[in-house]
Order: structure tokens, then C-alpha cells, then sequence
């Protein structure tokens, strides 16, 4: 090769691009973040569902401003929902764990005060397996 | 053995075409291996450059033959023959080849071998998660990586496209 690849100036590999090229592109990289976008983000919940004991307490909108008391053995669980993301804002359970677990957001997230047998879920448009046995 | 029944195969100037380019395409397939990968799936698939190439200079047909050349040859190499990552990628390199049998015959002037090397990358990851989904591991979390790969194919299917792009102008 007469013309080593290094001297050719750098333009040359854009002109290579043509514009069909650059439509080929933009519609991958659409495409790409539709992907990372659907599987990745995960759905956005839409309910509320909070469990005490064996019984659902209830099942609410997410997309409101409210705070919900759940009694249980222990005493009174506090659930926060505001608009679009719901979290354990108090529990008389000793470890905390769903308190420390904070805001959940998207559909399938749970916290649960086991002391307590309080759970809240977030709910999607179609339920998603928590775990798969084979 | 009688002369009646003695064959003998002549090799012609397609045929060393042929072998010579696979062997490229098999040396970087080889060098490829060698390196090392944030994550197992990830290739920059260099040697589809050479496929690329090829189509572009010889057609499909010859494009075929080296590509599938390249997969049986540096499947032996690697000693992955028949093996589970010989026919992912014997399907990520037959599913490329019949999008690039169609994608050849898109305009010239408005799509290039970036195009091409785009939507060959793309086919070869869809042949192979096809092939990951329905027989080593039929499980919805294979959907999470679906985004990965799909960049990995989108970021080195430009830059092999460039490349090759490059080595046409050369010439």
C-alpha cells in the first residue's frame, strides 16, 4: 500500500457515511434505548397494595398524595404514598428493615414489616414473577 | 484404483480467492479470541469486516463461503467444533448473512457498508440470542441483556462499517 492509513486525513471516514448511513444509525441507537428503556427500566407501578396478616388492607392509586395507618399485632405501620413512589414511613417492628428500605417506585417492589405482618407492593399493569423455580 | 473412478478436484482462481481471504477472516477471528471481554458475549466481531469486504468486491456468495469457512476453521482452531459457542456462532453468522443478502440490494448511493455493517451486527446478536433463548437458556432474564448486547452490536457495527468503508476506498 502506497498511502499508509494514518496520513489520510480524518475527514475522509465520515465522508464514508452516507445518508442513508446516518437514517441506519439514528434508528439503532432508537432502537437501543427502546431496548434499555423496556428491559432495563423496568414498568412503572400504578397501585398500592398493602397487605396486614393474611388479608389485603387495601389497594390504592399510586398517584396520590396520602398516608395510610395499618394496624397489626405490634401496633400501627405508617405507609406514605406520594405520587408515584409509596414507602414504610414508620413501624413498630424492631430491625426496621422496611422503613430502611425506603421509596419504591417501580411495579413488583415490596417492603415488609414482618413483626408487624404488614407488607406494601407496588403494583404494574400485569403481575411479574418475584422468583422462578425450575 | 482405475482411471474411470480417480476424481480429481482442481482448485480454481475463485476457489484461492476464497481460501485466502478465509484465512484472514480466520486470523482475526483467532486474535479475537485472544482478547479479553468486560463480558462474555461482547466481541468486537472484526472479522466480519473481511465479510463485508467481501461482498462488497466478490458478492454473496463469496461472502457466504468466508464466512462459513471462518466459522467451521476457527471453530477447530479453538476447539469449540459442534460445541455449544460454535453454533451460536455459526447462527449470529448465518442470520448476518441473509440480512446482508437483502441489505446489498438497498441503494448504493444512500447506503453504505456503515449500513450494512450496522444492520449484519444486529442480525448476528438477534440469531444468537434467538438461538441462547430457545436452547441453552430458556429464561425471560436473557431479555436483560438484550440492551447490552444491542449497543455492543450498534457501537462496533459503526466502527467495523468505517473500516471497511476504509479498505473499499483503498483499493
Amino acid at each position: 500500500m502506497s498511502n499508509p492509513i494514518s496520513s489520510r486525513p480524518y475527514r475522509d471516514l465520515i465522508g464514508a457515511i452516507r445518508p442513508g448511513d446516518w437514517l441506519t444509525v439514528l434508528t439503532t441507537i432508537a432502537v437501543v434505548m427502546v431496548l434499555f428503556d423496556s428491559l432495563w427500566l423496568g414498568e412503572t407501578a400504578s397501585k398500592v397494595q398493602i397487605r396486614a396478616g393474611n388479608q389485603i388492607h387495601s389497594t390504592l392509586s399510586i398517584n396520590q398524595q396520602r398516608v395510610v395507618e395499618v394496624p397489626g399485632p405490634l401496633g400501627i405501620t405508617t405507609v406514605v404514598i406520594d405520587h408515584g413512589r409509596a414507602r414504610v414511613a414508620s413501624d413498630p417492628g424492631a430491625r426496621q428493615y422496611c422503613v430502611k428500605q425506603g421509596w419504591l417506585d417501580q411495579a413488583g417492589q415490596v417492603a415488609m414489616c414482618l413483626p408487624n405482618q404488614v407488607s406494601v407492593e407496588l403494583l404494574g399493569s400485569r403481575k411479574i414473577h418475584d422468583s422462578l423455580n425450575y | 484404483m482405475s482411471e474411470k473412478n480417480s476424481h480429481i478436484l482442481l482448485a480454481n482462481a475463485d476457489d484461492h480467492r476464497i481460501a485466502k481471504l478465509a484465512a484472514i477472516a480466520i486470523g482475526l477471528h483467532l486474535i479475537e479470541a485472544v482478547l479479553p471481554s468486560p463480558l462474555p458475549g461482547v466481541k468486537p466481531g472484526i472479522a466480519n469486516i473481511v465479510t463485508l469486504y467481501v461482498l462488497y468486491k466478490f458478492g454473496i456468495g463469496t461472502a457466504a463461503w468466508v464466512s462459513l469457512l471462518r466459522v467451521f476453521a476457527g471453530s477447530l482452531l479453538l476447539g469449540h467444533m459442534l460445541s455449544p459457542t460454535f453454533v451460536l456462532s455459526l447462527s449470529g453468522a448465518i442470520t448476518s448473512l441473509l440480512v446482508l443478502f437483502f441489505a446489498i440490494r438497498l441503494p448504493r448511493r444512500w447506503f453504505g457498508p456503515v449500513s450494512l455493517s450496522i444492520l449484519a451486527a444486529f442480525a448476528h446478536i438477534g440469531g444468537q440470542l434467538l438461538v441462547v433463548w430457545l436452547w441453552l437458556i430458556p429464561h425471560a432474564g436473557i431479555a436483560y441483556l438484550t440492551p447490552v448486547f444491542a449497543l455492543a452490536a450498534l457501537v462496533f457495527g459503526i466502527i467495523n462499517g468505517l473500516v471497511t468503508a476504509r479498505l473499499l476506498s483503498n483499493d
